[in-house]
């Protein structure tokens, strides 16, 4: 299995090396794509994860555990196609590629592999069609 | 053999009029040669779908009785400009709510061309001919009398492409410029954008009748900032900003799809304007203009985190649509502000309209200015009495 998730670390779980154990005991190889700390709230990484399905399994277990949220990020952007004009403004500020013109039909395009969670697509669409969901945090 | 503009008409009238869209004829020209263009072809469709912050819209709202000269005016808390007759207001696109940041004059257009009502307040001072002095209602299309878009400037014959040199993302009109050189934007759709096809405004003048928001519209007089000093390449096509269009239509029969409410992160609104303008084949000069692909269309690309925004590079629309362009031997992306999308399905529709006799050409009641400047604002002390 491979997946992109945004971990959301609470300030209690500061002092543990979570990554570190999510790497060495249930064998994730993560590539980690994005990192920020917001001060005196929360840690959040986003990161590609793959591991076989039971290590995943297990590895969501141990975070489950520590109290770390889980937020797929292919659940997390949802953007309103329907009422997209395809300006292709976000375009010009997914640097990752997610967000994309197909030149034939100039339509935008959204490969959810390639989106590495930035957000600025959200605050760059003229019409506000692009918004984050959080209510699929996995841990519940 | 060169054709008028009523000989194209009475081929209109008989369903006979060859009618192509900008992109189309570019293809005929490529493989047919231009004289065939101008032989074959009587009328070409061009488009465009941007954000044009220069638009709003004029309403003579009634009277009460008795009547109210409405000094102040704000629709949905978004003030209108009430400086005019006692009922009468205009209500600019980039007026802002003041109650909401993300709403303003652009979603008031909106909401009255879906049908919605709005809410009215209105604020007098009471004279003797209209005593009331303040007013509370709600108004939409259909209980109001005129509304009409009249938008100052609009359709730019070309625009600058925009980066940021910077160390800081800027918010702009332009869109979201990322620092360090980390993106570039263009708002003109290029080879469908109207006045590129008719560099020379040979065609379009005062009174050409358009598309404008689904309905049709007309050239009112040339946009302000127009500028006809602007360098042209080769092939005649300015390099950067150049003429503008003041346009004016029937609000009440334009279509929501066509005209749409812009939210600019940290800039403010804006709105998209659905414009398609006819270019009738009068002659192979014409052809040739019509045939130019976006190879040959060039505009500057400035630097937005500079002072004074300067061109840094000379970029062609192909270079710009690809998707990246190189900068100081960095590839950078790029990413366009106007919809082609909705620009083809507005050249498409224009070309329905003129191909089933719906649509006649106009002959320009007047040209556009031949000459014309675009000054800056000069600050200074004191003036002359």
């Amino acid at each position: 299995m491979k997946e992109r998730f945004i971990l959301g670390f609470p300030p209690e779980c500061s002092d543990r090396p979570i990554t570190y154990h999510l790497i060495k005991d249930y064998r994730f190889k993560v590539n980690i794509l994005r990192a920020e700390i917001t001060p005196g709230k929360e840690g959040r990484l986003l990161i590609e994860a793959e591991a076989d399905s039971k290590d995943f399994e297990r590895g969501m277990d141990f975070l489950r555990r520590e109290r770390v949220l889980v937020y797929p990020l292919k659940r997390r952007l949802n953007i309103d196609l329907e009422r997209c004009i395809h300006c292709g403004i976000c375009t010009a500020v997914c640097i990752s590629g997610a967000l994309d013109m197909e030149r034939r039909n100039w339509q935008i395009t959204f490969n959810v592999a390639q989106c590495v969670g930035c957000e600025l697509c959200i605050k760059a669409c003229p019409l506000r069609l692009i918004q984050l969901n959080f209510l699929n945090n996995l841990n519940g | 053999m060169p054709k008028t503009i009523d000989e194209i008409n009475k081929k209109i009238k008989k369903g006979e009029a060859v009618v192509l869209t900008a992109e189309e004829v570019k293809e005929m020209a490529s493989s047919s040669g231009i004289k065939e263009v101008a032989k074959k072809v009587d009328v070409v469709t061009t488009a465009t779908f941007g954000p044009m912050c220069s638009s709003g819209a004029f309403i003579n709202f009634g009277h009460t009785r008795p009547g109210i000269r409405m000094a102040k005016i704000w629709l949905n808390d978004v003030p209108a400009y009430a400086g005019l007759a006692a009922v009468d207001a205009y209500i600019g696109a980039t007026e802002l709510s003041e109650t909401d940041p993300n709403y303003g004059g652009a979603h008031i257009i909106e909401d009255l061309i879906k049908g919605k009502d709005i809410r009215l307040k209105a604020i007098g001072t009471g004279t003797d001919c209209y005593p009331r002095k303040t007013v509370e209602t709600y108004i939409n299309k259909d209980n109001i009398n005129e509304c009409f878009l009249f938008n100052p400037r609009n359709a730019y014959q070309n625009y600058n492409a925009a980066t940021n040199s910077s160390k800081k993302t800027l918010y702009t009109y332009m869109g979201i410029l990322l620092p360090n050189f980390g993106n570039v934007t263009y708002s003109t759709t290029g080879e469908l954008s109207p006045l590129l096809n008719d560099p020379g405004l040979r065609t379009i003048g005062i009174g050409t009748r358009i598309f404008l928001g689904g309905t049709q519209g007309y050239v009112a007089w040339n946009g302000t900032q127009f500028n006809t000093t602007t360098a042209r390449n080769r092939k005649g096509i300015p390099i950067g900003p150049s003429a503008t269009l003041a346009l004016i239509g029937n609000l009440k029969k334009m279509k929501p799809e066509y005209i749409k409410p812009a939210i600019f992160e940290h800039y403010g609104i804006s709105l998209f304007v659905g414009i398609g303008v006819p270019i009738p084949v009068l002659d192979q000069e014409i052809a040739r203009a019509v045939s130019i692909r976006d190879r040959k269309i060039e505009t500057l690309l400035c630097d937005y985190g500079a002072e004074g925004h300067p061109p840094i590079a000379r970029v062609s629309y192909e270079e710009l649509k690809s998707g990246s362009i190189v900068i100081n031997n960095r590839k950078i992306k790029t990413g366009p502000l106007s919809s082609i999308y909705v620009a083809r399905r507005i050249a498409k529709v224009l070309k329905r309209w003129i191909v089933s006799g719906r649509f006649l050409l106009s002959e320009p009641v007047a040209p556009l200015p031949r000459r014309s400047r675009f000054k800056h604002l000069i600050i200074r002390k004191g003036g002359k009495r």
